[in-house]
């Protein structure tokens, strides 16, 4: 852990800026973070906590205008992603680094057949003629499941149910056998069967491939069986870095506690009332000065309304991996997990 | 359980598709209902479950009316609604009200919160203005809204505070029964447990009966008593909430419960999960016989019964019900 040779990508002090009429929206402020070889790192949070932006940031996808990236660096392969040209980024987008999107619905081109999408990719970073593509992009669909790929691609996109249109996204994001693969929400617009389908589909070709995957996601369920570490982010910035386990058995920031606590289970009591975290998430155009969490939050001190936590290394006694939290209060948090939990380290 | 308050039976609705011919008659049907039947009681919770097109929103449409059934009775405590023109609804709906999925669609953005909550007061004739305004300031007191928020607009407000806003004109009339369709799912996770929490106080507070219908089986467990499992436009399985959890007798509610990832590592790990086989079929030309049998998991223990004839959903041991040959 916290080895730097198995990085594949390194995210420093990155900052993200939307100009609006309603005034400066921070969407993204000094996240940092890296990305190990073949892991699966999780990226969660609410709506508009930044998670996307952070995604697209990284491809440098971010319209622009109005949005701004202010600083940062995304270091891959000796480069500072953010300083390459636009020609130089092409080369790197879908080929080195991929990204699947959250609506299969309207990611693909209606008027395009999937063979036109697929071999596109082939054609651009491989040289290769249409021809030539045609058999690798029908080997690709069959390793997504899909049950007659020569049929498939001659299809068009409406042609093809939600689930089917994902899994065509995914054999195109891994065409070119990227090195890391950005998921945003990939599951999110299917039903439960079709999503088990899908995340069985990516952990399988992860494993075969040795892709390191970003999986962007609001639904800690997904996270909790897919990732290997999360990030949690609130209000633009990381509120806290662990492995899985350590973040569901002990979270340390009062927001991940909060965010955990209010899941609906599938087992326990559901006759009492659910655990909510208290008011609204924040405007991000005016955010206050100290912690944007201290206003919802049951652990704040008088310190926290004018200090911004930074992100810190924490002390907690059985942490898998290093455990990084950006809260002044984050020893009182872990000591309630520890209070609440079985005695016996509890596998519940 | 308590009275009866509301009766659906056999209850189907199928659009028309396509035509044919000078006539224009329409020659294919998409047969998003089939065949519902269940009961609600005062103050019980039913929660209707299942995937995107299985019919769940087109049944809460065809009960409260906004859907004219194409076969099948909706009785609202004996009285039949199923065949009312939109003006003989009117008295009906009193009792009955809807409860939306998009707080953004579902409010009117040129309308004041004060204005939105009236409405139905005026639309129904209930009072003089000045009680409705007083009326609209204890809704909104009802649903946790500060009462000065009366002259705002819709877009001042977060998703949550909008959904306590729909939740609040669903309650002006003083219903006996909800229809809530997917009321928590536009939500972030922090906000749906207040909603859900909220939802829970309201029907204690007002005795009120909820159809619930979700596509979260979790949710659907926190807030239902019983609840009832749809596929391809029928009612696959219904049971009382902890057998149905606990004890899934229809092949396809297992699939479905098993499909849902749970928020524990540990968990997730070390579970074997049934991942059912294909795409659901679509409605406009269902499978022959039971309608999952195509991915039916269970399919070789029954054999070709499943392919040839539908199951009927009948009662089982533990006064649960499934239409499944296997249980047969």
């Amino acid at each position: 852990m916290g080895d730097s040779e198995n990085r594949v990508l390194e995210v420093k002090d990155l900052s993200v800026r939307f100009d609006t009429h309603q005034g400066t929206v921070r969407a993204v402020d000094g996240v940092s973070f890296y990305i190990e070889e073949g892991e699966t790192l999780g990226l969660v949070g609410e709506s508009g906590s930044g998670k996307s932006v952070t995604n697209l940031a990284l491809l440098g996808l971010i319209p622009n205008p109005p949005g701004v990236i202010d600083s940062g660096q995304v270091l891959f392969d000796g480069k500072d992603l953010l300083k390459l040209s636009i020609h130089e980024m092409r080369k790197i987008r879908g080929n080195r680094i991929s990204m699947i999107f959250q609506d299969p619905m309207t990611s693909l081109n209606p008027l395009l057949t999937i063979e036109q999408q697929l071999a596109e990719v082939l054609e651009i970073h491989r040289g290769m003629s249409r021809r030539e593509a045609r058999p690798l992009c029908a080997k690709g669909l069959g390793e997504v499941g899909i049950p007659s790929p020569e049929k498939c691609l001659d299809s068009y996109p409406h042609e093809l149910s939600g689930g089917m249109r994902q899994r065509v996204m995914i054999a195109m994001a891994l065409l070119c056998d990227p090195k890391i693969l950005l998921a945003d929400e990939p599951t999110t617009a299917l039903d439960v069967t079709i999503q088990a389908q899908i995340l069985e589909l990516m952990a399988k070709l992860q494993k075969d491939h040795g892709t390191a995957i970003m999986l962007v996601t609001h639904d800690m369920g997904v996270v909790a069986g897919q990732a290997d570490r999360v990030n949690v982010m609130y209000a633009g910035r990381l509120a806290e870095t662990a492995s899985t386990k350590d973040l569901f058995d002990r979270p340390m920031h009062p927001y991940s506690k909060g965010l955990l606590e209010s899941v609906p289970r599938l087992f326990g009591d559901a006759s009492g009332e659910l655990f909510s975290v208290p008011g609204q998430p924040p405007d991000l155009a005016s955010l206050p000065a100290g912690c944007a969490f201290a206003p919802r939050c049951s652990y704040a001190v008088d310190a926290c309304t004018n200090t911004r936590p930074e992100l810190t290394v924490q002390i907690d006694a059985n942490a898998t991996s290093e455990r990084l939290v950006a809260c002044t209060e984050a020893a009182r948090v872990l000591a309630a997990d520890l209070a609440a939990e079985p005695a016996d380290g509890g596998a519940s | 359980m308590t009275e009866t308050l509301l009766e659906v039976k056999n209850l189907a609705k199928h659009f028309p598709i396509g035509s044919v011919g000078l006539t224009g008659r329409p020659d294919h049907f998409l047969r998003a209902v089939d065949d519902v039947s269940f009961d609600l009681h005062r103050g019980e919770s039913l929660g209707l479950v299942g995937e995107s097109g299985c019919g769940k929103s087109t049944t809460a449409r065809a009960v409260i009316g906004l859907h004219k059934p194409t076969a099948g009775s909706v009785k609202l405590e004996g009285q039949e609604l199923a065949h009312l023109s939109a003006r003989q609804w009117l008295p009906y709906r009193r009792r009955m009200q809807m409860i939306f999925q998009d707080p953004y669609a579902s409010l009117d953005p040129r309308q004041t919160v004060g204005s939105i909550l009236k409405e139905p007061l005026t639309i129904h004739k209930i009072g003089k203005p000045r009680d409705r305004r007083l009326r609209a300031l204890a809704l909104l007191d009802a649903v946790g809204l500060n009462p000065r928020y009366l002259n705002r607009y819709p877009h001042e407000f977060s998703g949550g505070q909008r959904q306590r806003i729909g939740i609040a004109r669903a309650l002006a009339l003083e219903p006996d029964i909800l229809i809530c369709d997917e009321p928590v799912s536009a939500l972030d996770v922090s906000i749906q447990a207040q909603v859900i929490n909220l939802l829970k106080e309201l029907q204690e507070r007002f005795n009120l009966a909820y159809l619930f219908i979700a596509h979260d089986l979790a949710v659907v467990r926190h807030l239902c008593s019983r609840v009832a499992v749809m596929y391809l436009g029928r009612v696959v399985e219904v049971a009382e909430r902890d057998q149905l959890f606990e004890n899934p007798a229809h092949p396809y509610t297992r699939a479905l419960l098993s499909a849902v990832p749970h928020a524990d590592p540990a968990v997730e790990a070390g579970r074997e999960r049934i991942v059912l086989e294909g795409d659901v079929p679509s409605p406009h030309n269902p499978p022959s016989g039971c309608s999952f049998h195509p991915r039916c998991p269970e399919r070789d223990r029954v054999g070709a019964r499943c392919s040839s004839e539908a199951p009927t959903l009948i009662e089982r041991d533990g006064g649960r019900f499934a239409a499944c040959h296997l249980e047969d």
